[in-house]
């Protein structure tokens, strides 16, 4: 067992585990972030997707001590009172069936948005690529990551 | 920031999330709500699914257990249009597991609607004139002179009254007699057939849902548990010290099958299962359980183990669709003359499924505290998990811990996924006994290879098929030969076998359809649309080859087939009607365009099925290069299962079905190796990819007939909307799934 630093949506947080425990269950079961889902642990499914500076990660693969960057989870996402414009596109487009997925399809997402803001339907399908959706909400996900790119830009011509 | 889609009080609960404290509406227990709650429309049945509090506030009780099937938002819709409510102000809580209050509350086979459509409408009509009493006295009005809308009752005068101002009088009104309730005109409808989005998409959105597998409690301790890899097999012996020596193990044990736990392993509704033997861990987290699962050295007893083999259940299946026989369901008059009519064309073709697995994303997992009893108390226990039909696992804690079931508490969360799967109960079976043996609360979460290996898989099988065709193009006789699996008590497995309403050969006169079972000790269940899913692959598709030996168009074969416009079974729902089939038929191919030409390389392909009394035809378009990659362009449907609920929720699991079945028919497959499940995790059964999915055309006929269930028949008929497809576009015939053992490739 080490101690281990880490910054998570924000909180400078630490923890004592093994070095080798993925950082999927240091959220989940020390962190009590719960929003990130085990799904496989071999980094197929995509379901434990969070960010680490800014960038979509397989939590569920990296060993706690390799983790040296900001970490974001969905719980994380929303700015204030104001949600992710991905979030509310997931509303809007009425996007879950069972929902298990879709914090991983959103991080996902989130982490294309940031680095290109008009994504064609090939760049969201290569961005997801690495997540699955066992019920099938695909049409909805490409739909809602267009309207979240249209919000998005909207804010950012507002600002 | 575009909020524009999520209305105030959703916006209050947000700001409470962002603020980083709990959304205090939803995670209230349900007790706390009673108690806080200002005022309550009381009666015999309406207190346990519609609250009014004075500020307005409507709480509606979802009774049934949601796994994606949107049930949670369409049950309480029903209720709210009924009331006469503002769909804005109705907050939905998923109901408490008491059967005593909430009916059955169980989730499978598409029933929900079926089954709850009028009750649900008596809650809301119910509701509706205890307020309009309440109106009458407070406004000192007729009755007949007032209606219920938007969350008011209106008087004809204009003067009127919120739901929230007559709560408290309502409350005391006299229940209405059920009888003498009326519904609304559907023409009035303002809630049902709308679009609705699913009453959870916040939390969902923001991470915040709990699912079973989210679950914690004061004290919890977490653990895993691993089975013989051969079904049936037992521990003898493990490397116990070194296991209890890792970090973060706090105890590991043998547990014994546990034939208390349940009737027989392949149970289904009843949700019983017997505890398999195995071993248990149990640590403080689930990473130094999985750790120390991944270095158990077990010593199994396999004498009772499977045998299952696949390559074998193939050899043997062809051995009998040469003999021939079995038990007949359909029997043509005059079939074998037909068969060996010399004016007749004829074909014989052997068909083959896989067994495959549920996976859902969320794997199983059961949180237990069992508490022993003590100066007088009996022992308890309270269970948390995500099941199709929660309160059937107080049969388990009876049966085997021997827990009264009036001491057992269980909280049904939201499922991540359920498909069948969670309609068995083996993982809690598990759960409870470790948190029994250990003494401790647990938590029991499956790894995805646990998952996998303990799946009740849906049953593969084989059918043989031969049929004729008369000189001049018609249907002259069809023999389906089904070659399934049954346990070893000779039951037929779920999902094994045909049913012979939902036949289309029902509606033919000389069709001999007959079945015949093999043994099986792999744990078969329901698996989206059991039986329905792989006998459509095998029905349609022959149909079109038949077409094709016709030299006839799919499309007025397939219709010509269903003949004159009857329901075959006169009221039953389960029984085939075949003016309903021809008319999505129809409606499928006309708005696929039917018929255009298409360019080199690029097919339609057709199929209709009738399962969980639905009517639903699809159209596949579909592109195939020379090295069998292939490309689900667009797949066009109509579905007929009378009026629409929430039309998006509707729409929701009609795409769902379209992916699930491809992804299916495409890239999976489980195999059986002396018993052991050959795949392990998703690099070995994988589910389908965001970029190879269709457009997806959904079209409805909202036919007069009694609203019915979604979540299952829209898979059916995409196989063979598929594999006809593939036809259409290269003359080359599918008999056997999934695709990517032919040589396909789904890109």
């Amino acid at each position: 067992m080490s101690k281990h630093k880490l910054t998570v949506n924000g909180n400078s947080l630490e923890v004592d585990v093994e070095g080798d425990m993925p950082l999927l269950w240091v959220l989940r079961d020390k962190f009590k972030l719960t929003g990130t889902k085990f799904g496989c642990g071999i980094a197929q499914c995509g379901a434990c997707t969070v960010h680490i500076d800014g960038v979509a990660v397989r939590s569920c693969v990296l060993p706690v001590s390799s983790v040296t960057g900001l970490v974001t989870t969905i719980e994380g996402l929303a700015q204030g009172e104001d949600l992710h414009p991905l979030q509310s596109a997931w509303i809007e487009h009425d996007v879950p069936q069972c929902g298990y997925c879709q914090a991983g399809q959103i991080m996902s997402a989130a982490a294309l948005l940031s680095k290109n803001s008009q994504p064609s339907d090939n760049d969201i399908d290569q961005a997801l690529a690495g997540n699955y959706c066992r019920c099938g909400t695909y049409v909805r996900i490409r739909r809602a990551v267009h309207t979240a790119a249209s919000f998005y830009n909207a804010d950012k011509r507002n600002s | 920031m575009n909020n524009k889609n999520i209305s105030r009080r959703n916006l209050f609960k947000v700001s409470a999330i962002a603020g980083g404290g709990l959304m205090l509406k939803l995670s209230l227990p349900v007790n706390a709500l009673e108690d806080s709650r200002t005022t309550l429309v009381k009666s015999s049945e309406l207190n346990f699914y519609v609250q009014i509090a004075s500020d307005g506030q409507i709480t509606i009780y979802a009774p049934n257990p949601e796994m994606g099937q949107g049930i949670k938002t369409t049950l309480p819709m029903i209720i709210a249009e009924e009331m006469g409510a503002n769909w804005d102000d109705v907050e939905v809580v998923l109901a408490p597991i008491d059967p005593a209050k909430f009916g059955m509350q169980g989730s499978g086979g598409s029933m929900s609607v079926t089954r709850n459509f009028d009750a649900m409408r008596r809650m809301g009509a119910s509701a509706r004139e205890m307020l309009i009493g309440a109106a009458s006295e407070l406004m000192e009005v007729e009755r007949r002179d007032l209606k219920a809308e938007a969350s008011r009752v209106i008087h004809g005068s204009g003067r009127s009254m919120s739901f929230g101002q007559l709560a408290s009088v309502a409350a005391q009104q006299p229940v209405p007699v059920p009888e003498q309730l009326s519904f609304k005109d559907p023409r009035s409808y303002s809630i049902i057939g709308t679009s609705v989005g699913s009453v959870d998409n916040l939390v969902i959105a923001t991470g915040l849902t709990k699912f079973g597998i989210d679950v914690d409690i004061p004290g919890m301790k977490f653990a895993g548990y691993t089975r013989c890899p051969r079904p049936g097999g037992k521990a003898i012996s493990f490397n116990e010290s070194e296991i209890k020596a890792l970090p973060g193990v706090i105890d590991a044990f043998i547990l014994q099958p546990d034939a208390r736990s349940g009737k027989a392993s392949m149970a289904f509704l009843d949700g019983l299962a017997a505890l398999q033997g195995g071993v248990a861990i149990v640590g403080e987290d689930t990473w130094s359980v999985f750790s120390a699962k991944a270095k158990l050295k077990v010593s199994w007893d396999e004498s009772g183990a499977s045998k299952d083999q696949w390559s074998k259940m193939v050899t043997d299946a062809r051995a009998i669709a040469v003999k021939g026989g079995g038990e007949v369901k359909l029997a043509g008059a005059s079939v074998t003359e037909a068969l060996s009519d010399g004016n007749n064309r004829t074909l014989e073709a052997f068909y083959e499924f896989p067994y495959v697995a549920h996976v859902c994303m969320e794997p199983m997992n059961c949180t237990v505290d069992f508490r022993k009893g003590s100066a007088g108390k009996p022992d308890s226990l309270e269970i948390w998990l995500g099941s199709q039909f929660p309160n059937q696992v107080k049969e388990i804690a009876e049966n085997m811990l021997g827990v009264k079931q009036e001491n057992v508490v269980v909280h049904g969360l939201r499922m991540g996924g359920g498909f069948g799967r969670r309609a068995v109960h083996d993982f809690a079976a598990e759960a409870m006994a470790i948190s029994h043996q250990s003494g401790l609360p647990v938590k029991l979460t499956w790894t995805r290879t646990d998952d996998i290996h303990n799946d009740y898989f849906r049953v593969g099988g084989f059918e043989n098929m031969k049929g004729a065709v008369s000189l001049d193009g018609k249907l002259a006789a069809w023999d389906q030969h089904y070659i399934g699996f049954a346990d070893d008590k000779g039951k037929r497995v779920i999902g094994s076998g045909l049913r012979g309403n939902e036949l289309s050969m029902v509606a033919f006169d000389n069709a001999r359809v007959s079945q015949t079972m093999m043994p099986v000790a792999t744990a078969c269940g329901a698996w989206r649309a059991p039986g329905s899913n792989t006998n459509a692959f095998v029905e349609q598709s022959f149909i079109h080859e038949l077409a094709s030996l016709a030299e006839r168009d799919h499309l007025e074969f397939l219709t010509e087939l269903m003949g004159s416009r009857r329901w075959i079974k006169d009221g039953d729902i389960s029984a085939l009607n075949t003016g309903r089939a021809i008319d999505v038929i129809k409606l499928a191919a006309q708005k696929a365009g039917w018929g255009k030409a298409m360019p080199e390389g690029h097919g339609l392909g057709l199929a209709f099925y009738f399962c969980h009394a639905a009517h639903v035809a699809e159209v596949a378009e579909v592109s195939v290069d020379v090295d069998k990659n292939y490309s689900v362009k667009r797949v066009t449907v109509a579905v007929d299962v009378g009026p629409i609920i929430n039309m998006s929720g509707a729409i929701n699991q009609v795409q769902g079905s379209i992916v699930d079945g491809l992804s299916t028919m495409a890239l999976q497959e489980i195999t059986m190796q002396n018993g052991r499940i050959e795949q392990d995790n998703f690099h070995q059964y994988p589910v389908m990819r965001i970029a190879s999915t269709p457009e997806i055309d959904v079209h409805f006929i909202q036919s007069d007939n009694k609203p019915t269930g979604l979540g299952e028949p829209a898979l059916p008929p995409l196989a063979p909307a598929v594999t006809n497809a593939i036809f259409a576009a290269t003359g080359k015939r599918i008999r056997s799934m999934p695709l990517s053992n032919e040589g396909y490739k789904l890109v």
